[in-house]
């Protein structure tokens, strides 16, 4: 029984334990020769009752973690390599007329259509696994079958990360504790690799700099995306990548796309922007709710976006020069 | 009639998240009422009422709205009843984060946000520990690894729970969390013989009651001594 052992032996055996401990109200390291059914024992009457303590439910708490954890450690990094929709109908009630529709690891999507017309909804149907149990009617299944039921309900393993439409973050860390605390929550063993890669790659993606040790709340608008996309691409576990409409990031797009794939991800944005919807392999059109067609990027419109590509770098150069002060005098 | 009681502290946006669902639930024809807990003052009736909600609101004054709570419950549950409701929803602030409104064999559902900062999963007591749901709002406000670190502390403290993600603003995730809520398998006529998840500490002290005055021989009842350390 786990509640018999010694405190230090239960961390030897199980050292992810510690976060439960510590989050529990337990200090690990103060009672590490008692076993919790002596440390609970110590605890007097009062204290437990004001302290809501009850240890009945803090043992089965913790072996419900235990369990938990060792099922997430012993698992093989679980691997999707292909998600599909299969069709449901239109807000009119009418089927959807797509037979189905298979994306790959390395892809990306983009989802066009009005606003109200279903894009967000197709994202959120993706990411409950929905099975013909969503407004829509679709059903998604993962490597060509029902998804298991972890992707719903896990809360370490989600099948969808969601890039936000917010530039900044809350918490109040540099950008290594940050991250660090970050490796830490996926019980990452080789942090300081991953975390110096993660840096590397940002700072490829963001126009200024930043080091290690910039509080992560004055990172620029750019410096903070671009930390965001970093991160979510090389730390966070879910093989799909969410992104719901979001312009103009003050990052390189096409960089940040690249890198998001590189990782093994599947991406589909939502957008209203033609260079993030012409860089996507392929793109989803919503009409009122459903799925109206698929259109593959033709390579008369990659051209296209290299054009629209150039006309944006030449508005950015614009905006920059208003910014200095300038006159212009020309385009 | 399902039962579900909501509790979160203040401003998480349990409103906002139970008026996103509700939409959902009555999608599927469902007639929803719902009960608000508080303790001096709240609008949420305003809100529930302008979504076409039937909707009761208890102020408990000078007491934790949980304590509030356990002693009108049942007398709650018996109008939900007689207003013929499918689903009664209860939203209580959460103000004291030693108690809790969780009744055993009744869907418990926390509210909290991703902007209480990482420390607050593990200061909230039952209310977050013995919940069957927790949702975490304002995740829009976040980051993706701030999410993620969040929803994992609230993991640690609640291994059991279903964690979902939901955005009070859009109700992105609150169709997910409707389909939690209702099931045609649960009846309840009455709390009779029902129990806490977690005692509530019986004794108030004398502050509680309205004492205003200050010093030792006013104090009654629950009086505790901080500890300031040896004067050297
Ligand atoms: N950005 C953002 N704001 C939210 C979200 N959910 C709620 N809010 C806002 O947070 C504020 C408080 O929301 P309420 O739903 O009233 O919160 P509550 O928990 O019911 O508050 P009390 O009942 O007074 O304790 C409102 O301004 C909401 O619009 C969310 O997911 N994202
Ligand atoms: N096929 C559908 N059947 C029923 N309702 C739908 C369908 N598709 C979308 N909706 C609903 O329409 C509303 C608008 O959709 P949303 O995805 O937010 O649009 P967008 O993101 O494109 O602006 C949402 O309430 C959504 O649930
Ligand atoms: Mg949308
Ligand atoms: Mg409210
Ligand atoms: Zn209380």
């Amino acid at each position: 029984m786990i509640d018999q052992i010694t405190i230090s032996a239960l961390l030897d055996k199980y050292p992810f334990a510690r976060t439960f401990l510590e989050n529990n109200g337990v200090d690990p390291d103060g009672s590490g020769e008692q076993s919790l059914h002596d440390y609970f024992l110590s605890i007097d009457e009062n204290t437990k009752e004001e302290m809501a303590i009850d240890p009945g439910h803090f043992i089965s708490r913790l072996n419900e973690y235990i369990s938990q954890m060792l099922s997430f450690l012993g698992e093989t990094k679980s691997s999707v390599e292909s998600l599909t929709i299969l069709p449901g109908h239109y807000k009119t009630g009418e089927d959807e007329r797509f037979s189905d529709l298979t994306i790959k690891k390395n892809e990306i999507i983009s989802i066009v259509g009005p606003t109200g017309s279903g894009k967000s909804r197709l994202l959120g149907d993706i990411e409950w696994a929905a099975r013909n149990d969503t407004p829509t009617g679709r059903t998604i299944l993962i490597n060509g079958k029902e998804p298991e039921k972890k992707w719903r309900y896990s809360s370490s393993e989600k099948l969808v990360a969601q890039l936000s439409q917010n530039m900044n973050f809350v918490m109040d860390l540099s950008v290594y504790e940050f991250l660090s605390l970050h490796a830490e929550s996926r019980l990452i063993t080789e942090r300081e690799s991953v975390i110096e890669r993660i840096l590397d790659q940002a700072n490829l993606l963001a126009g200024e700099s930043f080091s290690k040790d910039t509080p992560i709340t004055s990172l620029s608008g750019g410096q903070s995306r671009a930390l965001m996309i970093a991160d979510t691409a090389i730390l966070s576990k879910s093989p799909i990548i969410l992104i719901d409409e979001i312009e103009n990031a003050g990052i390189d797009r096409k960089k940040a796309l690249n890198l998001l794939v590189s990782e093994g991800k599947i991406v589909l944005m939502a957008t209203h922007d033609p260079i993030l919807a012409l860089m996507g392999d392929r793109r989803i059109v919503i009409k009122n709710g459903g799925i109206e067609t698929i259109i593959e990027t033709t390579e008369k419109e990659r051209e296209i976006l290299s054009q629209i590509e150039e006309m944006d770098k030449k508005i950015q150069s614009l905006r920059q020069r208003l910014r200095r002060g300038e006159v212009l005098t020309e385009v | 009639m399902n039962l579900v009681t909501v509790s979160g502290p203040p401003s998480v946006g349990k409103t906002s998240v139970i008026l996103k669902t509700i939409e959902s639930i009555k999608n599927r024809g469902l007639k929803v009422g719902v009960v608000k807990f508080d303790c001096l003052y709240t609008d949420d009736d305003i809100l529930y009422e302008k979504a076409g909600i039937e909707v009761r609101k208890g102020l408990s004054g000078g007491l934790c709205p949980d304590h509030y709570f356990v002693s009108n419950i049942e007398e709650v549950v018996d109008w939900g009843i007689k207003h013929g409701f499918d689903l009664l929803i209860s939203e209580s602030a959460g103000l004291c984060n030693r108690c809790s409104p969780y009744i055993n064999g009744i869907n418990a559902v926390c509210v909290i946000d991703n902007l209480s900062g990482i420390g607050t999963p593990k200061k909230i007591g039952p209310m977050l520990k013995s919940a069957d749901i927790v949702v975490i709002t304002k995740g829009d406000i976040v980051s993706q690894a701030e999410r993620e670190v969040f929803a994992s502390r609230v993991h640690s403290v609640n291994p059991k729970a279903v964690i979902l993600h939901v955005n009070g603003l859009t109700g992105q995730g609150s169709f997910e969390l409707s389909t939690l809520l209702f099931s045609e398998d649960d009846h309840i006529t009455s709390l009779k013989g029902k129990t806490l998840r977690f005692s509530m500490p019986s004794a108030l002290c004398s502050y509680c009651l309205g004492e205003t005055r200050i010093g030792e021989s006013y104090q009654m009842g629950n009086v505790r001594k901080i500890d300031l350390g040896k004067e050297q």
